[in-house]
């Protein structure tokens, strides 16, 4: 469903990372692991077609991909269901249902303003959007962070179905989230970047 | 594209949207002015066309930086980004949101606010044509503004260094149409001028906007 070949990716202009290459077939799930900055936030942006490859091939399926960032860009104003509806409509789907606010024990919330949520509550309503916008394969950067262990199960449970009904998944994170699923170590692919000297950052200001 | 309009429009007039923050300085400006300049209603009839001008584009220019900057501080943008519309779509709904919100008002209380500044008779219309042509310019351009500065911290400084230059043209000849207007001069050439710089706006900055996106985005 989705094959890299010979990536090579970029931050700010420091090489991170080179060589990757991997395919992540319908049905199955890669997880990313890797110390903090090594890289796994700036994979998934460039899998994601937010910033362009240094070098290498990625091969996707159009319209396929839904990326989920830290930020759950939610509208504090909005309530709970104009938020989800809002996504599905820039998706070209069919409004929110109940069956996905009970998924993500939204449905107590649906009409309070997202402003008043706790954090936990807003990332719960910022992945129930990957349940509304359809698509098949998921690029989540540490979709669990502020969740507790019951929303941590209900969202591998998500997970699970998404799997089964023949999606994908790219996931960075380090928690165990109870499936099965191939592990990609970034760490070989490391590259040792030179380090930064004063004169560098003029790049900056030109 | 309806959608981001509608949330848009929804965002803007609710708690903190900022609806009322544009109208609201135009009202000062103009309420000021007769304070300042003195109350002479020769002098005030002068240079009314061009106060209203000025209020609406500084007015205008006020709202600029939250057209994108609030989607890119909570994480929205990049995920519209990623969302099957295209940029170039998301920047021509982003300034026509800023122009319903912020333009089109302005357009609407200029012919009151023209009272205050004892406006000449034939000069209300005029007002009102001129700045329901020009406004949506200003929007154009304000959002390619806001898109070059989006990932700044504290980008409005350079944001209306950016943008006054740009405004130049607008106001000269909306500026002109309303002064022309109010005096009864013929005014086709500066209209045409007008509306020419808000066409090739609206059609050509989109794409520059969505450009400068993308780059911001990175």
């Amino acid at each position: 469903m989705m094959r890299v070949s010979d990536l090579a990716i970029v931050r700010g202009g420091v090489p991170l990372l080179a060589g990757l290459s991997f395919a992540v077939e319908p049905g199955s799930a890669l997880i990313l692991r890797g110390p903090n900055g090594i890289g796994k936030t700036t994979l998934l942006r460039t899998l994601a077609g937010l910033q362009p490859p240094a070098a290498g091939q990625i091969e996707v399926p159009e319209d396929s991909v839904a990326y989920a960032s830290h930020a759950d860009g939610i509208k504090g104003q909005l309530s709970v269901v104009e938020n989800l509806n809002f996504w599905a409509r820039v998706y070209g789907m069919a409004d929110v249902t109940d069956a996905v606010l009970e998924r993500f024990a939204l449905q107590d919330l649906r009409a309070r303003a997202a402003a008043t949520l706790s954090a936990g509550q807003k990332r719960r309503l910022g992945l129930a959007r990957l349940a509304v916008i359809g698509r098949k394969i998921l690029l989540l950067d540490e979709p669990t962070v502020s969740l507790d262990t019951a929303s941590v199960g209900r969202f591998a449970s998500f997970l699970q179905d998404h799997l089964d009904a023949g999606g994908s998944a790219v996931i960075a994170t380090h928690i165990d989230l109870g499936f099965t699923a191939t592990v990609l170590e970034l760490a070989p692919y490391k590259l040792d970047a030179p380090a930064l000297t004063a004169s560098d950052f003029d790049e900056a200001f030109l | 594209m309806i959608a981001l309009l509608r949330r848009d429009l929804a965002l803007a007039v609710r708690a903190g949207g900022g609806f009322g923050l544009a109208l609201v300085f135009f009202l000062i400006v103009v309420t000021l002015v007769p304070f300042a300049v003195g109350p002479g209603q020769v002098q005030l009839a002068a240079i009314a066309p061009g106060i209203l001008w000025l209020g609406a584009l500084l007015a205008c220019l006020l709202s600029l930086d939250r057209i994108l900057a609030l989607d890119y501080e909570d994480g929205a943008l990049e995920l519209i980004a990623t969302a099957p519309l295209p940029l170039e779509a998301v920047a021509a709904v982003k300034a026509l949101a800023h122009w319903l919100t912020t333009g089109l008002p302005l357009v609407l209380v200029a012919p009151v606010l023209g009272i205050l500044l004892n406006l000449p008779g034939p000069g209300y219309l005029w007002v009102v044509v001129s700045l329901a042509i020009g406004t949506p310019a200003l929007s154009a351009i304000g959002t390619f503004g806001a898109a070059l500065t989006v990932g700044l911290k504290r980008g409005g400084l350079l944001l209306s260094l950016i943008v006054l230059p740009l405004y130049v043209p607008t106001l000269i000849f909306g500026a002109e149409v309303a002064r022309r207007g109010a005096l009864g001069q013929p005014l086709e050439t500066p209209l045409m001028l007008l509306a020419g710089i808000t066409l090739a706006s609206v059609a050509l900055l989109p794409f520059a906007s969505a450009a400068a996106l993308r780059v911001n985005l990175r």
